[in-house]
């Protein structure tokens, strides 16, 4: 790893002001970003560590909706009652992510800025329609992920928060590579509570995507024949030596019943 | 350029000054001497290098030193208390848990949060929780005895 220089914020507002002073890196969990900074992928010269924020804590339900602090680690985004009670498929999505020690460290924030192209919470974030809260606005999710690992954050903005409407029925399920458990393809569907229909697809292409094909036939039919019998074009999906462009489209409506079932 | 670190480890409060890149794993097994926390990967990806941090699993070939800043962390050299292995160290001896015994020092970590997140996990349980510890020569059939036997005596 480079040389870097560590400051650690009280405030959201203090770090984005370091970061910009500095043109550093927020610092999460650092699940992602010290593996990349140790393979020089990364190179921050500053590291503003978020860690300990008070602002970026906690779970709360709000009327309709449930707001998880960004710095909220994985593992306890998968234990926390209001969870569970409330969007049990984010429970389960936050239990599959990479393993124990990882879960026990990442954050949700952190993942969502980062916006790994095979990560599991864009795709909850996406498919529930959630709001992405920084310390300066609210960012609509159709609004957020711009592509592969880019999102409509500035340098030096802090999310604090993301916001989940809770539905009536919601589930993810994912068929992750054997070896390094990324999602291969991972698909969230959510039946929100005006009835409408969101299907977000990770994994499979240079973004997380909303696929439409499988909103308009879950729309009229919320099961997992009719997710099955919808079709996914291949075009802009991935191909690499994970599997090809094709074997992806056919996952994606095979991972959506499975969702569908789950939800 | 030197930053002040410290932290309680194995129940001993250290404290040094660090060039902010350094690694947790490098801190404990460099500037403190404790080897037993084992670099399999150096990737995140084996688990060899697991610790306690306040009390929850981690790896730390993935984690500034400075992010254990103030904490409690706990290494495999502080399980045994008065020369007696901790429960699980016994089960993982018992149950021949172990061949090379390189992924041991992180199993035993791992495992002894499980238990404690998972009191009475079933065997499916435990095999996906371990998902996180790579080892090369058991098979993982022994190692899920030790930590089924070393979990009930935990509960005792
Ligand atoms: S050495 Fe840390 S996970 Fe392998
Ligand atoms: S005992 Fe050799 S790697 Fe596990």
């Amino acid at each position: 790893m480079y040389a870097v220089e560590y400051q650690k914020a009280k405030s959201a507002t203090e770090a984005s002001g370091l970061i910009a002073k500095s043109g550093g890196k927020a610092l999460a969990g650092g699940q992602s970003l010290i593996a990349a900074m140790k393979l020089r992928l990364a190179q921050p010269g500053t590291l503003v560590d978020l860690a300990g924020i008070p602002e970026l804590a906690g779970i709360r339900v709000e009327g309709g909706a449930l707001a998880i602090g960004a710095m909220t680690r994985h593992a306890d985004i998968a234990s926390a009652a209001e969870v569970k009670r409330t969007i049990p498929a984010l429970a389960a999505l936050a239990e599959g992510i990479g393993d124990r020690q990882v879960r026990n460290m990442g954050t949700i924030g952190g993942s969502l800025a980062n916006n790994d192209p095979a990560a599991d919470w864009p795709a909850a974030v996406l498919g529930l329609g959630a709001t992405v809260v920084t310390h300066k606005r609210r960012i609509a999710a159709d609004d957020f992920f711009k592509g592969m690992y880019e999102t409509a954050l500035a340098a030096d903005e802090i999310i604090t928060a993301v916001s989940f409407p809770t539905p009536k029925k919601a589930a993810y399920a994912k068929f992750p590579n054997p070896a390094s458990r990324f999602a291969l393809v991972g698909v969230f569907v959510a039946q929100l509570g005006d009835g409408s229909v969101r299907v977000a697809v990770t994994g499979a292409a240079p973004s997380v995507f909303r696929a439409a094909s499988l909103e308009a036939a879950l729309a009229k039919s919320f099961t997992p024949d009719a997710a099955k019998a919808a079709r996914v074009d291949a075009a802009g999906l991935n191909n690499d030596l994970h599997a090809s462009a094709a074997y992806r489209a056919h996952l994606v409506p095979v991972i959506a019943s499975r969702a569908v079932a789950a939800a | 350029m030197g930053i002040a670190i410290s932290m309680t480890v194995n129940g001993a409060a250290v404290s040094a000054e660090i060039d902010p890149r350094t690694l947790l794993v490098d801190f404990l097994r460099v500037n403190l001497g404790l080897t037993g926390t084992h670099v399999g990967c150096d990737t995140a990806q084996c688990g060899a290098c697991t610790i306690h941090l306040d009390g929850r699993a981690v790896k730390a070939c993935n984690l500034l030193a400075l992010q254990a800043n103030g904490a409690k962390v706990t290494t495999i050299e502080g399980l045994a208390g008065n020369g007696d292995l901790h429960p699980m160290q016994a089960a993982f001896k018992e149950c021949h848990g172990l061949q090379c015994g390189f992924c041991t020092p992180g199993m035993v970590m791992s495992a002894i949060d499980l238990v404690q997140r998972h009191p009475g996990a079933d065997e499916a349980t435990i095999r996906a929780q371990l998902e996180g510890n790579l080892c090369r020569c058991t098979g993982y059939h022994n190692i899920v005895k030790a930590v089924q036997q070393g979990a009930a005596a935990m509960s005792r």
